[in-house]
C-alpha cells in the first residue's frame, strides 16, 4: 500500500482540513443557532461559552489552512503545463480534464468556481468568530448581530460545501498525482 | 449610515454594535472585492497578468491577496470609526449580505460568461 506525496497533500487538504471544516461548520451552525435563538441564552455557562469560542477559533484556523494549502500547494500541481508533445496527461490534471468534452466542464465550471468560492468560507468564519469572541453572552442583546452571524456561518458552510464537492469530483476525474512514493505497508501475497 | 454615541443605561447592551457591524460590513466588502477582482481578471488579459503575484498559482494569488488586503484594511478603518458607536445595523447587514450574495454569483462561471 503506497501513496505519492502529491496525493497525500491532496488528502490532507481535502479530508484533513476541508472535510473537518465542513463537519465543524454543521456543529457550529447548531450551537450558534441554539445560543442565539434560545429564549434564555444566559443559561449557557461560562465554560460552554469558552468552548464555543475555542471551537470557532479552531474553525478559523482550519478554513485558512484549507484554502492556503489548496491555493499554494495543490493548485500549482493541478495547473502545471505539460511540455510540448506530451501524450500522457495523467500528471497534468487541468490539461487532462480539458482534453475531453466529457470532462472539460469539471475544470471550466468546477475548478473555476471552486478556486474563488472557497475563500468566502475563511473570510466569513473569521468575522463570525470575531463577533462571537467580542460579544459573547452580550449577543443576546443584539438581535441583528446574531442574525448576521448565523447568515455568514451558513454562507461559509455553503461556500465550503461547493468547494468540497468540486474538489472531490475533480480528484475523481483527474487526481493530482506524482512526487515521491511513500510506502505505507507491504502487502502479503495470498 | 446613521450612527450615534453609546449611551449606557441599565437595559442597554454592555457593548455597542459598532465593532460587530464593522466586522460584518468588511466581510461583505472583502468577499465582493475578491469577486470583482476575479471577474476583472477573467475579462482582461492585462489585469489577469498583473494579478500574478506567485507564478505557480497564477492570478488566483493576486486576486486573493488583494482581496484580503482590502478586507483587512476596510475592517481596520471601520473598526476605528465605529468601535464605540451604535450604528444602524439593519441596513449594514442587508448591504453585507447583498455583497456576499453578489460575490457568490460573480464568481460562478456561467454568470461571468453572461458579460
Amino acid at each position: 500500500m503506497e501513496i505519492t506525496v502529491r496525493s497525500l497533500w491532496t488528502l490532507i487538504h481535502g479530508m484533513g482540513f476541508g472535510a473537518l471544516y465542513l463537519l465543524a461548520c454543521s456543529g457550529a451552525l447548531v450551537e450558534l443557532c441554539r445560543f442565539t435563538t434560545s429564549s434564555a441564552p444566559s443559561e449557557f455557562t461560562p465554560g460552554q461559552e469558552r468552548f464555543l469560542k475555542f471551537y470557532l477559533i479552531t474553525m478559523v484556523v482550519l478554513a485558512w489552512v484549507a484554502v492556503l494549502t489548496g491555493a499554494y500547494v495543490i493548485y500549482p500541481w493541478y495547473r502545471a503545463v505539460p511540455p510540448p508533445g506530451t501524450v500522457d496527461l495523467s500528471m497534468f490534471p487541468q490539461r487532462l480534464l480539458m482534453s475531453s468534452p466529457t470532462t472539460i466542464g469539471w475544470h471550466s465550471f468546477g475548478m473555476e468556481w471552486k478556486e474563488y468560492v472557497a475563500w468566502f468560507a475563511p473570510i466569513s468564519i473569521t468575522m463570525v468568530a470575531f463577533v462571537f469572541i467580542r460579544y459573547g453572552r452580550d449577543l443576546k442583546n443584539h438581535r441583528q448581530l446574531r442574525a448576521a452571524v448565523l447568515c455568514f456561518t451558513l454562507a461559509s458552510f455553503v461556500a465550503a460545501g461547493c468547494a468540497g464537492f468540486f474538489g472531490l469530483m475533480l480528484n475523481k476525474y483527474a487526481p493530482v498525482k506524482g512526487g515521491h512514493t511513500i510506502q505505507l505497508s507491504r502487502g502479503e501475497e495470498k | 449610515m446613521n450612527t450615534s454615541n453609546n449611551v449606557a443605561s441599565p437595559n442597554s447592551p454592555a457593548l455597542t454594535n459598532g465593532s460587530g457591524a464593522a466586522a460584518i460590513l468588511s466581510a461583505g466588502i472583502g468577499s465582493f472585492a475578491l469577486a470583482v477582482l476575479a471577474f476583472a481578471g477573467d475579462k482582461s488579459a492585462h489585469i489577469k497578468s498583473s494579478l500574478v503575484f506567485y507564478k505557480p498559482t497564477g492570478p488566483l494569488s493576486g486576486v486573493t491577496t488583494a482581496a484580503i488586503l482590502v478586507w483587512l484594511f476596510t475592517w481596520g478603518i471601520l473598526e476605528w470609526r465605529w468601535r464605540k458607536r451604535t450604528v444602524g445595523l439593519g441596513r449594514i447587514n442587508a448591504v453585507a449580505l447583498v455583497l456576499l450574495g453578489l460575490s457568490l454569483l460573480l464568481t460562478c462561471p456561467p454568470v461571468v460568461d453572461l458579460f
